[in-house]
């Protein structure tokens, strides 16, 4: 018989995070600090209006780029938090999740050949992506010592004659970085000199901790040439219902839509009526919810340094990324011992990149509780290797 | 930082001091202060733990109790609200527009002392014209908590 799979596919390497999750899912009293969704259920009023659409027979498809309604929404809340407008009918589209956005983008933007410029440590699906859509990923290695953000010199020495777009993956997973207006100010001259273009993906707008969030598109020169990448799953804790959108040029949406109406048709139904309601109701959760997150963050920064564990301090997203290199161990290696001895899940830093090394990516989509626990056991992980090490 | 505070401490009144200050990234000593002063103010009345007595072996009903009053002239509500809330076993009293004008949350140890308490002192009160008694089956959520099961963290164990 023939080979019957693609070599570009084969060759992809699986997620880092795969590997690890097959250790810790044998491991059934094993407490997680691993997650990357909201601890938080799904506030109910959206729920409730999730289930009133299927009680009204709301089961139909919608249009392909999203129900009307919504998109309108969408670009009524941009307009107010990004300070950008966007034309609900031809430069919005409704996705299933911010990941289906990026794949989309990437699809409809891509010539074989075509550069991707990647800072890692980031997301797992924009290298795979790229590949899948004929790119070629360039990966720009983000330092701890500018905390994790992209500085212009990086990215100018990164950029090639075949350079197409820049990945903008702030606020941060894993490191829970941010890029401030002035970083994002420094970046933004190069990219229109080159001409690139610029795939931001904002999934964790909402969740900063020091000012607010400042989106690339809300540049002078960069609208034109940014897709925005949002959804509804870290602001409102709806990782579940898969529900993202993607706005930008009506020439690149328009060319999105092409390959989502044919590959997805619709981003589910009952999804899109819950996120109008969270849309209009939905900012005192967001609020509270990042109150929450931001106890827990000022928390383990504390204990970070209580133990004293070298940790920039993160405020985006939520998770934080301490550096682990005084112990000598790889981070699988200490991530898998850590799993073993004191039966506590963290990510190792190189499931986000290879420079990723040295670091452990830690969730706070825990409730303080949990938190104090691991941390304890943490704790006493740090010393025993300490006193290993001087042994 | 009061509302800071309140909004914590009214869901979990033991965070001590110390880990208040971190979570909110304030100094200790002004929280300390800061809450001395809400207590003498009277905004932070006290510190009370969430009991489910249904799992404990203790016998205890609790009963809404919904009065009808006449006002009195120059005085309203006031004088016979004190009346009633001077009774340790009147857990609350509430003044409540609509159909009726208090509400009275009470414990007893069983029905029939609650009912005594309604028919004897009560509802022989001069002003009252009239009472309601409805007994508590079952607590679903209190005080902001459901007091049902826990439920277990549903979410896998790592995620991209």
């Amino acid at each position: 018989m023939r080979n019957p799979l693609a070599d570009k596919v084969v060759n992809i390497k699986p997620s880092g995070i795969r590997k690890f999750f097959d250790i810790v899912s044998e491991m059934k009293d094993a407490i997680s600090l691993g997650v990357g969704e909201p601890d938080f259920d799904t506030p109910w009023h959206i729920r409730d209006e999730g289930i009133y659409s299927l009680e009204k027979g709301k089961t139909f498809y919608t249009s392909n780029s999203g129900l009307m309604e919504l998109r309108k929404e969408i670009c009524t809340y941009l307009k107010r938090r990004v300070g950008v407008t966007y034309e609900p009918a031809s430069e919005v589209l409704i996705t299933v999740g911010g990941s289906e956005g990026i794949d989309a983008a990437l699809r409809a933007m891509l010539n074989p050949g075509d550069e991707v410029l990647i800072p890692q440590p980031s997301y797992v699906s924009y290298e795979p992506c790229t590949v899948l859509a004929g790119g070629v990923p360039v990966i720009i290695e983000l330092k701890e010592e500018n905390e994790f953000r992209l500085t212009a010199k990086e990215l100018e020495d990164a950029i090639t004659d075949k350079t197409k777009i820049l990945i903008l993956p702030f606020p941060n997973n894993p490191t829970g970085a941010i890029m401030e207006r002035s970083d994002l100010e420094a970046i933004a001259k190069i990219i229109e000199e080159k001409d690139l273009f610029v795939l931001s993906d904002e999934i964790y707008s909402e969740l900063t901790y020091k000012e607010e969030h400042v989106s690339i598109t809300s540049l002078p020169g960069m609208r034109e040439r940014t897709i925005l990448i949002n959804g509804f799953s870290k602001a409102y804790a709806m990782t579940g219902w898969r529900l993202g959108y993607a706005c930008g040029p009506k020439e690149i949406i328009a060319q999105m839509t092409k390959i989502h109406q044919f590959c997805i048709m619709c981003a589910p139904t009952t999804s899109q009526y819950a996120a109008v309601e969270a849309l209009k109701n939905g900012d005192k959760d967001v609020e509270e919810m990042r109150g929450a997150y931001d106890q827990r963050r000022r928390f383990l920064m504390n204990a970070f340094r209580e133990m004293g564990l070298a940790c920039f301090e993160p405020f985006g997203a939520f998770y934080v990324f301490p550096c682990i290199k005084e112990f000598g161990l790889t981070s699988e290696a200490f991530a898998t011992r850590f799993l073993q001895e004191e039966k506590v899940a963290v990510v190792p830093g190189t499931a986000f990149g290879d420079c990723g090394e040295g670091y452990l990516r830690i969730s706070y989509a825990y409730s303080i509780e949990n938190l104090k626990v691991a941390i304890g056991r943490m704790k006493n992980f740090v010393e025993r290797l300490r006193a290993e090490k001087n042994a | 930082m009061r509302e800071e505070i309140l909004n914590v401490i009214e869901k979990n009144s033991r965070v001590d001091t110390k880990e208040l200050a971190i979570r909110l990234g304030l100094p200790e000593e002004e929280i300390v202060a800061e809450m001395a002063e809400m207590e003498n103010e009277g905004i932070i009345c006290g510190y009370h733990t969430m009991i489910n007595w249904e799992k404990t072996t203790l016998e205890k009903v609790t009963a809404l109790i919904e009065v009808r009053v006449t006002p009195q002239r120059g005085l309203g509500f006031d004088t016979l609200a004190e009346r009633i809330y001077k009774y340790p076993e009147v857990k609350s009293v509430y003044l409540i527009s609509g159909g009726y004008d208090l509400l009275i949350t009470m414990e007893g140890k069983t029905l029939k002392e609650v009912s005594e308490f309604v028919s004897d002192k009560l509802s022989t009160m001069d002003t009252v014209l009239s009472t309601a008694t409805h007994f508590i089956l079952k607590k679903y959520k209190d005080h902001g908590t459901i007091m049902t099961q826990k439920t277990e963290d549903e979410r896998m164990m790592i995620t991209p």
